[in-house]
Formats: structure tokens, C-alpha cells, sequence
């Protein structure tokens, strides 16, 4: 297997200073919200998870495309990549809204469109797995794998709206009160900052994921390419 | 009449009098959604006089689990007699293949809501059968079967089959769902904040995205 | 004419054909032999469109696939082991739901004049579930030949079938033999073969390894040939 290449390990280190600096800003820099209580501070990755999970979401459904109109096996490989990371980022956004949800709104879940929506997304990118669990031509596996990234993905955003009319004719949450908005709070300058920061080392964090991901893909490939030539 | 509509009818009508003749898909999903809807009943223990809302959510919750058997059924008939090469060796359009298939699965979908509906009605004291919900449950259903054959096409070449059709299907069924039970308890109950035309137009987006994706995008999913 | 040109396919990591080359003129009748598993299923199905190749030339009546894949489907016809037929139909609803696929004009006196060749006419409004395993391979062909494809590729057409259904399977195949069409048929039964083709191809390791006329066979038919090639490779 090549080396990794210069710029893979650049990108490693610049995600590992931009996660290092992203926790720096939300325990060291941010301020603690004035209603909800350091709990807070779980929003920064919250979001920052949520958006890596509909990046990938989106990247999945783009080489899904081009999979079907080209046909290289690398797209395919780059399909599943994006999907695997798309769900374990997708579960943190979960389980950090979660986190945030118990102490300050005293439930574990509020119907909250961003937070509904990233858990079909955990539901859709688990049924792509299992689908490609399911199938055993790699090259079948391939094409049906890049059908469902391209319906999963069309769907997500139909969700997403259809729970946000949901609460908007509805915002009275079941047994809360009315403020179970997750975007309401007071800010400050200073949490801007430390969202955008999260934001980007989040981004970066992902490109280095998947740029791994998809080496790790060619290596399984080109091992299952030498086992069966072996066999000949 | 253009081979595509020739197609499509062919395939719908052969499906329909093939089912017809065994009427087991028909009856396997009418029994299986009074049954639900029993369970409903003692699962919730539900008043007699249902609210709209509840109401809504089950008749839909109900037809969306009584038409995944519809759907893997008859993607499974297909499989089992040789796979759809029957129909692939033929000249015609592929997508022609899924809308005959489809319109077929809506069928028999619309034919169980015709039985369903009215029992629901009886059995909870609630008229379901108004002129909004019948437009609800067709436009559902179209968004749900154009979907559901799509993704079951796939799910039926996959050694999990019938595991696996609800697993791809729900979560990508959910604006849909969630659409037409609001629509529904709307029309059950209308009032001025509680409008069905937003949910009648993310109904109608649905069903517009999805019929063109799966028209551009079956072609994929048989072609070997 | 059925020109294949280093023709390969793999699944995955497997290659099922390697460079596989075939010329069948019109006419002509040709008994693919080979062994289970030998690729036999996946060239038939190659030809039909019904199978993408990896890589390679296959041309049919000056045809090329895949590109004009929806017109090739006109001139061939395919029958496999699985009859692909509807159970819940009658013959006679079966050739004429076909019919309609394939734009068949007047199809009423086709689908009656098939009937006739398959020997199904009195059960044409029966349900065809309820038809043994003989007739459903019998009307298989009859769905096979509707649009009268020039063409015709049999793939293990006497797999499941006893002794008189085959032998009723052999006088129908002659008579359409009779009629002109170039067929290819894949077949481990090397006696039948033999009565009906005029060449024989053996197909190993993914690629035709052996072509004999029937003339030129040596003493012990189409058997002999088979042995002596799967023996030498």
C-alpha cells in the first residue's frame, strides 16, 4: 500500500488542531448561556455533527450519481465511505441533542426538526448497510447501494420540511414548554466565533475521515483481488 | 397508443388478473390491516368516538405496514418465476416495466382502503369516507407505491428480502406519512389554523419527486 | 449471425468468461457443452441483454451490443430452465400478454398457430400452474418464438423433464429447427445434443475451447469430443 500521502497527513494534523482548538473555544472561550447553563456548550458539536452527517449525506448521493453514470468502482467505494461516516457522525448529533435535551427541557427528546430529521438520517444510512449487507454481486451491491444514497438523500430534505411545518402549526411540545426551540438562546459574539470554528474543524475532521476511509476501501479491494487470484 | 402506455397497461393488467385469480396478496393485506387496527384498539384502548387526529394516525400507520405485503409480494412473484426477464427480454422501455408495476400495487392499495375505510369508519364512530381524505389517500398511496416498488425491485434480489423492504421503505416514507395524517385530520376536523393545503402541497411534491426518480433511476436497478 | 469477440465478464473478483470468442452463422444449429458453473448461463444471457459484459464485441445480425440492445431483443428469443410464465394466467393469456410486449400484429392467429406447433391447443385456457413441467418448457418456447426471432438461445431447455416430455421437447425443437432460425442451446445432455445440433462448442475455463461439426465428430459422438477436450485442458 502507498504512503500516505503529504497532504492526507497535513489534513490530519490541521483536524487534529482544529478539534484540539474547537474544545479550547467551547470550555475556554465561549460564555456560559445565561438560561440553559454550560449544558449548552453541547450545541457546538451538536450541529457541527448534524452538518457533517448531511455533508456526507449529500457527498453519498453525488457519487451515487456518478457511480451509475461511470461505473468506476472507487465511486462505490467512495458511496460507502460517506454513508459509514456519515452514520457515526450522525449518532454524535443524536446523542449530543439528547444530552442537551434531558437537563434543560427535562426530556430526552424534542420533536425538534433538526434533531428528528438527523435521526431519520441515522435510520436511512442504516438501512443503506443493511441493504448492502444483503447483497452479495459487488457489482449489484454497487448499483443498488447508489440508488438508495440518491432516494435517501432526496428524502432527508422532504423530512426535514415536513417536521418543520409539523412544529410550526404545532409548537406547543408535548408536556415542555413553548421555548423547546434548540436555536433559542441568547448569543454572543463570542459563541458565533466558537460556532464557526466548530463548524470548519468539524468539515476538515471529515475530509480526513473520508480521505482514510476511501484508502482503507482500495486496500479491501485490492486484498480481495489478490485472495481470488491466489485461488486461480 | 404509444408502446410505453401499451407496456405500462400490459404489465399493470397482468399483475391485476394474475392477483385476481388468487387474490392472495388482496386478502393476505385486508386481513392483516382489520387486524392491526383491532390491535389498535386494545393496544391504546381507544374510545369508542375516535379524535381526528388518532384516527389519521392510525388508518395510516395501518396502510403503510398492510402495503409493504402488498409490495414485497408481488416483486417476490416476480422474482420467483425467473425474475423480471421475462420482461426484460421484451422491446420495451424499462420504466414502462415499473409504472405497469406500480400502477398495479396502487390498485390493489386503493382497493383496500376501499374496504378498510368504511370498516374503520364503522368501527370507530368516525366518518372517514369525505371527499378530502379520499384525495389524501390517493395521493399517498401514489407516493407511497411509486417508492415502495422502486425500493422493493432491490430489496427482493437481496438474501434478507422480506426483512428488508420496511427497513429501506419507512424511513424514507416519512414526509409522506407524516403529510397525510396531518392532511387527514384536517379534513376530519378543519378549522381555520388547521389547514390541509400545506400538507396537500408537500403531498404532491413528494409524490412528483419520487415518481421521476424512480422513472429515471429503475432502469439501474434491472439492468444487469 | 452471432459474432462474439474476446468477450469476458466477472463477478467481483471472479472472471466467468475470458476472452471468449464465437461465430455461429445463420441457420445453424450449435450445442454449447460444458460443465456446471462453466459460464454456459452467463454467455446465454450475455447474448439475450439480458447480462452487461465486462468487456468485449458482441455483434447479432450486424447488431451491436450493447448499444442497440433494445432492438437486438427483437430478433432473439431465450428460454431458460424457469419457464417465465404467469401461473395465475392461461396459455392462452400468457402468449397474449407477450404479444402485447412485443407489438405483435393480429396476434390472435399467431398466438392460435403456436399452440398448434406446441401441441397446447386444447389446454390453451387452462391455468398454465396447472400444467406439468413438460408443457410450461413446451410454451416456453411458444413464448420464445412469438415474435419469430431469428434467433433462438436455449438454456438447459430438458432440465426436470422425464423421459416422454423430452422426447416431445425433441420433435418440437426439430420442427422449429426446420423453420430456419439459428439456435444455440447450452446442454450437459450430450446424447440429445448430438441428435439435434449440426456443431458442437465446449466451453471451459471461460472460454470456447473446442468447436466440432457434426461430421467431423469422432467414433463415440458428441460424448467422445466432450471427454477428449475437458481431459486435455
Amino acid at each position: 500500500m502507498d504512503k500516505t500521502p503529504r497532504l492526507l497527513l497535513a489534513l490530519d494534523i490541521l483536524a487534529a488542531a482544529g478539534m484540539a482548538g474547537t474544545i479550547g473555544l467551547v470550555f475556554l472561550y465561549a460564555p456560559i448561556e445565561r438560561v440553559m447553563g454550560a449544558v449548552q456548550k453541547v450545541f457546538y458539536f451538536h450541529v457541527a455533527s448534524a452538518w457533517v452527517g448531511m455533508l456526507s449525506f449529500l457527498v453519498a448521493a453525488i457519487v451515487g450519481v456518478l457511480y451509475l453514470l461511470r461505473r468506476e468502482p472507487i465511486l462505490d467505494i467512495a458511496g460507502h465511505a460517506a454513508v459509514e461516516i456519515g452514520l457515526v457522525f450522525s449518532i454524535i448529533a443524536v446523542l449530543a441533542g439528547m444530552t442537551w435535551a434531558r437537563p434543560v427541557w427535562n426530556t430526552w427528546w424534542t420533536w425538534d426538526p433538526r434533531l428528528t430529521t438527523a435521526a431519520i438520517m441515522v435510520l436511512v444510512y442504516a438501512a443503506y448497510l443493511t441493504l448492502r449487507g444483503g447483497i452479495d454481486d459487488p457489482e449489484r451491491q454497487a448499483r443498488f447501494s447508489a440508488v438508495y444514497a440518491i432516494v435517501g438523500a432526496v428524502s432527508v430534505p422532504l423530512t426535514f420540511f415536513s417536521i418543520r411545518l409539523f412544529r410550526t402549526i404545532h409548537p406547543v411540545l408535548f408536556g415542555g414548554d413553548t421555548s423547546a426551540n434548540m436555536s433559542d438562546f441568547s448569543t454572543d459574539p463570542r459563541m458565533v466565533v466558537t460556532f464557526f470554528v466548530s463548524l470548519a474543524a468539524f468539515s476538515i475532521l471529515f475530509v480526513a475521515l473520508y480521505w482514510h476511509r476511501i484508502r482503507l476501501g482500495q486496500l479491501a479491494s485490492r486484498v480481495e483481488e489478490l485472495k481470488s487470484s491466489r485461488e486461480d | 397508443m404509444g408502446t410505453f402506455t401499451r407496456t405500462l397497461l400490459a404489465v399493470a393488467w397482468k399483475d391485476l388478473a394474475a392477483e385476481w385469480r388468487s387474490r392472495e396478496i388482496l386478502s393476505a393485506t385486508l386481513v392483516f390491516s382489520i387486524l392491526v387496527i383491532f390491535i389498535y384498539n386494545f393496544a391504546l384502548d381507544l374510545e369508542v368516538t375516535l379524535q381526528s387526529d388518532l384516527a389519521a394516525g392510525i388508518l395510516w400507520v395501518t396502510f403503510v405496514f398492510a402495503g409493504t405485503l402488498g409490495l414485497n409480494r408481488s416483486m417476490s412473484m416476480e422474482k420467483d418465476r425467473g425474475g423480471l426477464d421475462g420482461l426484460l427480454l421484451a422491446p420495451v422501455d424499462r420504466s414502462a416495466i415499473f409504472f405497469g408495476k406500480m400502477t398495479a400495487n396502487l390498485v390493489i392499495m386503493l382497493v383496500v382502503a376501499i374496504v378498510v375505510v368504511p370498516v374503520f369508519s364503522l368501527l370507530y364512530t368516525i366518518n372517514l369516507i369525505l371527499p378530502g381524505v379520499i384525495l389524501v389517500i390517493l395521493l399517498g398511496s401514489v407516493g407511497y407505491t411509486a417508492v415502495g416498488t422502486l425500493l422493493a425491485a432491490m430489496a427482493v434480489q437481496a438474501r434478507t428480502r422480506d426483512m428488508l423492504l420496511p427497513i429501506l421503505l419507512f424511513p424514507v416514507a416519512l414526509p409522506l406519512l407524516v403529510a397525510a395524517v396531518k392532511a387527514t385530520a384536517a379534513f376530519l376536523s378543519p378549522s381555520v389554523t388547521n389547514s390541509a393545503v400545506p400538507w396537500l402541497n408537500l403531498l404532491i411534491a413528494y409524490d412528483v419527486i419520487f415518481l421521476v426518480i424512480a422513472w429515471l433511476v429503475f432502469d439501474f436497478v434491472v439492468e444487469e | 449471425m452471432i459474432q462474439v469477440t474476446q468477450l469476458s465478464k466477472r463477478y467481483g473478483s471472479r472472471w466467468a468468461l475470458r476472452d471468449l470468442n464465437l461465430e455461429i452463422p445463420d441457420g445453424r444449429f450449435v450445442a454449447l457443452l460444458g460443465a456446471n458453473g462453466a459460464g454456459k448461463t452467463t454467455l446465454l444471457r450475455i447474448l439475450a441483454t439480458l447480462l452487461h459484459p465486462t468487456s468485449g464485441h458482441v455483434t447479432i445480425n450486424g447488431l451491436e451490443l450493447p448499444q442497440q440492445a433494445p432492438t437486438i431483443r427483437r430478433t432473439i428469443g431465450l428460454v431458460t430452465h424457469l419457464p417465465l410464465l404467469y401461473g395465475e394466467l392461461t396459455a392462452e393469456e400468457n402468449l397474449r400478454f407477450y404479444a402485447r410486449l412485443y407489438g405483435i400484429e393480429r396476434p390472435a392467429a399467431r398466438i392460435d398457430a403456436l399452440l398448434e406447433l406446441t401441441g397446447l391447443a386444447s389446454r390453451r385456457s387452462d391455468l398454465v400452474r396447472t400444467f406439468s413441467r413438460g408443457m410450461q418448457q413446451r410454451l416456453a418456447i411458444g413464448r420464445a418464438l412469438l415474435h419469430q426471432p431469428p434467433v433462438l438461445l436455449l438454456d438447459e431447455p430438458y432440465t426436470g423433464l422425464d423421459e416422454e416430455a423430452c422426447r416431445r421437447l425433441d420433435g418440437l425443437l426439430r420442427q422449429v429447427t426446420s423453420q430456419g432460425h439459428t439456435i444455440l442451446m447450452a446442454s450437459h445432455d450430450l446424447l440429445r445434443s448430438e441428435a439435434l445440433a449440426d456443431r458442437f462448442d465446449v466451453l471451459t475455463r471461460g472460454a470456447i475451447a473446442a468447436s466440432c461439426d457434426k461430421p467431423s465428430l469422432p467414433p463415440g459422438g458428441a460424448t467422445a469430443f466432450y471427454r477428449s477436450v475437458v481431459e486435455m485442458g
